[in-house]
């Protein structure tokens, strides 16, 4: 980013802090249900609620949600961490404490690759990815009351801190829905943004040069941004409105003067918005949890839940491209979660065609997925029908028509490709003699038509068409396009 | 009646299974006893006279019925009042869970009934077991059976004091620092620590996490062996709890340990006469001689990192009570942090503009001092920029104490030792001086911090004719030594010596 007016050279530098819910059948530290969306105060018990002498009791399916979700980030997953209290008093978090990890994280020392819009990639390293405690929710639906609903509170929550390598907007959507995806591939979230399965923090600052001198803006970060658009309203605002502080005060908005500040965002706005300074920073008085034993990770575990992993979205995607003969656009689309690819990669080895496959699920697939607003996997196609049906138009059995047909009736009813085309007549007259007989009069009825193109002017191609899909429509869809439009080539040409 | 009252928990739980005693009558038997004397010693917080008698009624109709009713099977017990219980109040004796129902049973508290035993109700204790001489309870003082003008010890000196008073036969407390072992020495009973991790801490209320521990106090030896047996062994609910198997401890009981070696620290044995009072060494040098007797080997080992100094002033200090006072204050600022009256407990009446003044308002308003102080002198120590000076150097000095035993543990089977510098101190004596109540401790704080076994034995009275007890430390996991070792002085020297006030 240059502004021209005072050849000033800027770069935002930008890491980002995200929060995953784990998508664990119970809670962190109980047994209580991990479910959104039940009344308040529902799934809870007594060790949830904080209350005395009871005790937590570590979930270990949360623990290798979050150490494949390490491995998969290409970090070190130590073979010891523990277990640490936070402490601070919010009338959310029923011990006033959370428990966390502080010194020794579930992984470390990883990055991201994401996808840039030139078509290249660049690493993102991570930091660290901890595994913790969520809060409750403070309600205010109730006048002159804050409500307290506790059934969040001891959801397993990842906290994956990034290093502050992201330089634009871009990048930080690039990030973030890299990791969107990532999680939701490896089955550790859904990652809804809705349910708040997934909240950022972005702590943004400005290196700019002015006449051979670099300014670093004081880093702000900005607290619980919940959904993709609040992340680049907030990144893009940021870097605005600190580049026009910055030009107001040169020797006085930075860093060294200012430090670190803390904004929220508003939504109606889509700005930041100053938060009060604190008094003085926050004391988390971190102590070891003396309630909980360490973690010891095993190599044999490790390996296992790396075992679990499988391909990566960016590795299928590339290899999508190189053994289907994808382009890009197609095989990013095709990669956005695992059972989508699986469904592909299934169907191939069962026999069909790949791009056959791809038509249909880019196709009417993926019109169907956006009306439902689910994944093309979930559209409930087998891959015993996807096969089948991407087999049939290979062999010409039906035509590109009416394959959306039969594949539009399997999705609303079920049942075999090929006994659906047998019923609805959607097979291929594969008789030449029937074929030509339509195009004969195809011809005779049309002359206006077969005048167009036996003259040459610029209707022939038209006219050319018109008279196939009179074809076609003679046929009612069961005439081969390809046999069609050779024999009026070869009438009329 | 009486004698009912003069049974130990297992002579009595056999004579209820024998069908001599009826598990009603023992249990009224002590009701009544609570009525005629509590009011004087002030063990209990509360009881349940309904409830004892009902569940003692089913256990006479399930023996009849020729049920099991357990090794403990109509045996009246009593319950330190932070042991978390169904029925009644769980209040640790402060102002902040007067009211207190806890929808949960202490897994320590669960195997007891399981076992047979009648809960008669929750005994008073230092408020959350911040203290050693049961005054800084926020409900009331108990006083020690012996003397009522004197502590029974604390933290729990109101199960020390029911045992003693024989107000129940037989009871449980819970030691972060010595809470088990002081007041069973000041009140002239037995008293055990188990190894950290040997009794499930569900359901306790936690004071200082990484040493709270739950144990026994009772008339004898046998009785801890056997009230133990029943409360370890691993626990779901409890990570820390450890889950290897429980030996028979009472199998063993009657067996000496031959060629017995007896380690005696010498940082132990101060020249001091505040450090260790002289009938008190004298008691313990005698004790050390019974054991000879009975051909133990006696050999001097050394624990320099819990060395009992003596200052120019006079003032004792203490590695161990220091750091001992480091971990647990940090610890408790965290567990304690839980009482804001947001979700429970007391709240304030006064308006109040916001939720810290709600919160700050209610602390001040229900708990006590010491709590205070400990939670004070907790965040203090783990506020940034003190982390390493004090918390993580007190790990450092806990990892050597520990290391100390292990190495002595090379030499001996078990250490012997006072389990207190003095007998049963006045009430008031020490209140002023919080420091010196601390020193209450030095002899049984290291084995906290060291996650070890420790058992306070009667074996003496003192000058003005209060108990004074004797401790034997094991290592991790080896209780069966220690009470085989503490029975064996037992048998040696029966204590049979009564309390004035439970007469």
């Amino acid at each position: 980013m240059t502004n021209t007016a005072q050849t000033d050279t800027i770069q935002p530098v930008v890491g980002l802090e995200i929060h995953v819910e784990l998508a664990t059948e119970t809670k962190m530290f109980c047994r209580c249900r991990n479910h959104f969306g039940d009344p308040p105060n529902t799934n809870v018990c007594p060790v949830c609620l904080g209350m005395p002498g009871v005790l937590p009791v570590m979930n270990g399916r949360a623990v290798e949600f979050a150490m494949k979700v390490g491995l998969a980030l290409n970090c070190t997953v130590p073979g010891y961490t523990k277990w640490d209290r936070k402490n601070y008093y919010y009338p959310d978090l029923p011990k006033n404490y959370q428990i966390s990890q502080y010194d020794l994280p579930l992984a470390q020392n990883g990055f991201l690759e994401i996808p840039l819009s030139s078509g290249e990639t660049k690493q993102i390293r991570v930091l660290r990815a901890h595994l913790e405690e969520d809060a409750g929710k403070n309600t205010h639906d109730i006048p002159g009351c804050t409500g307290v609903d506790l059934n969040r509170a001891g959801v397993p929550l990842l906290e994956i801190v990034s290093e502050p390598d992201m330089n634009s907007v871009e990048e930080v959507m690039g990030y973030a829905k890299s990791m969107h995806r990532l999680v939701r591939w490896l089955g550790v979230s859904e990652a809804n943004m809705q349910m708040g399965h997934m909240r950022f923090e972005p702590n943004i600052n400005l290196h700019i040069t002015r006449g051979g001198v670099t300014y670093k803006t004081p880093i702000v970060e900005v607290k619980n941004l919940n959904s993709f658009r609040a992340l680049e309203n907030a990144v893009a605002f940021e870097i605005q409105r600190q580049y026009d502080e910055w030009q107001g005060n040169p020797e006085g908005f930075v860093l060294a003067k200012l430090g670190k500040q803390n904004r929220g965002y508003d939504d109606g706005t889509c700005k930041t918005v100053f938060q009060r300074e604190k008094e003085e920073a926050h004391d988390y008085r971190y102590l070891p949890d003396p309630d909980l034993v360490p973690v010891t990770v095993s190599d044999e575990w490790r390996q296992r839940v790396a075992g679990e992993i499988g391909e990566l979205p960016l590795a299928r995607r590339a290899r999508f491209m190189a053994d289907y003969g994808l382009n890009f656009k197609d095989a990013d689309a095709l990669t956005q979660d695992a059972p989508t690819g699986d469904l592909l990669d299934q169907s191939v080895a069962a026999g069909a065609e790949a791009k056959r496959c791809v038509n249909l699920l880019l196709g009417r697939g993926a019109a169907v997925a956006n009306e439902r607003g689910c994944a093309i996997a979930d559209i409930g196609v087998t891959v015993e029908q996807l096969a089948e049906l991407a087999k049939m138009m290979s062999a010409g059995d039906v035509n590109a028509t009416a394959a959306d047909k039969i594949f539009e009736k399997l999705l609303a009813e079920g049942g075999q490709p090929r006994a659906i085309a047998e019923k609805q007549g959607l097979l291929t007259v594969k008789d030449l003699g029937q074929v030509e007989q339509w195009v004969d009069a195809a011809i005779a009825a049309n002359p206006q038509a077969v005048e167009e193109i036996q003259s040459g002017g610029k209707k022939q191609k038209k006219a050319f068409g018109f008279l196939t899909g009179q074809v076609m429509q003679a046929s009612k869809g069961a005439a081969p396009p390809a046999e069609v439009q050779k024999l009026l080539q070869q009438k009329l040409g | 009646m009486s004698e009912i009252l003069d049974l130990t928990a297992a002579e009595l739980a056999a004579a209820v299974a024998a069908g001599e005693i009826a598990a009603v009558d023992a249990t009224r038997a002590y009701l009544d006893a609570i009525s005629a004397r509590d009011r004087d010693i002030r063990a209990y917080n509360e009881t349940y006279p309904d409830e004892a008698l009902a569940r003692a009624k089913r256990i006479d109709a399930d023996r009849v019925a020729g049920k099991n009713i357990g090794p403990l099977g109509g045996v009246p017990v009593a319950l330190k009042d932070n042991l978390c219980t169904t029925h009644g109040r769980t209040t640790c004796a402060s102002k902040y869970l007067a009211d207190f129902r806890a929808p949960y049973t202490a897994t320590a508290v669960a195997k007891l009934e399981a076992a047979g035993a009648v809960v008669l109700g929750k005994t008073n204790m230092d408020e959350f077991a911040m203290g050693s001489s049961t005054e800084n309870s926020g409900l009331h003082a108990t006083k020690n059976p012996w003397d009522v003008g004197r502590v029974p010890g604390g933290s729990s000196g109101g199960s020390a004091a029911a045992v003693a008073g024989r107000l129940c036969a037989a009871a449980l407390g819970s030691d972060t620092g010595g809470s088990i072992r002081q007041p069973a020495a000041f009140c002239g009973v037995v008293g055990c620590k188990p190894t950290y991790g040997r009794v499930s801490r569900y359901g306790l209320v936690a004071f200082g996490s990484s040493l709270d521990q739950i144990g026994p106090l009772t008339r004898d030896v046998k009785d801890a062996a056997l009230l133990t047996q029943i409360i370890a062994g691993g626990d779901p609910a409890d990570s820390t709890c450890l889950g290897d198997s429980v030996p028979d401890y009472l199998a063993s009981l009657d067996q000496p340990i031959p060629n017995l070696r007896i380690g005696l620290p010498r940082e132990f044995f101060p020249n001091n006469n505040e450090a260790l009072r002289p009938d008190v060494r004298a008691a313990i040098e005698k004790a050390i001689e019974a054991y000879k007797a009975m051909g133990a080997e006696i050999v001097e080992v050394s624990l320099p990192h819990s060395r009992i100094d003596v200052g120019d002033d006079g003032a004792i200090s203490s590695f161990a009570v220091s750091a001992y006072y480091i971990v647990c204050t940090a610890e408790c600022s965290s567990n304690l942090a839980r009482f804001d009256s947001v979700h429970y407990g007391h709240r304030t009446k006064q308006p109040v503009e916001d939720i810290v003044t709600l919160y700050s308002r209610s602390r001040a308003e229900s708990l006590g001092q010491e709590v205070k102080r400990r939670i004070m002198l907790g965040t203090y120590a783990l506020s940034s920029g003190y982390y390493d000076a004090y918390y993580n150097k007190a790990l450092k000095v806990r990892r050597l104490i520990a290391n100390d035993f292990k190495a002595a543990f090379g030499k001996c089977d078990v250490i012997l030792c006072p389990t207190t510098p003095t007998p049963a101190f006045r009430l008031g004596e020490k209140t002023a001086n919080p420091i010196e109540m601390y020193m209450a401790d030095i002899y049984t704080i290291s084995l906290n911090l060291a996650g070890l076994p420790g058992l306070s034995l009667p074996v003496g009275l003192s000058d003005e004719n209060l108990p004074i007890g004797m401790q034997l430390i094991g290592p991790v996991l080896c209780e069966e030594n220690l009470f085989r070792a503490a029975a064996m002085y037992e048998r040696a020297r029966p204590a049979q010596w009564l309390p004035p006030c439970a007469n």
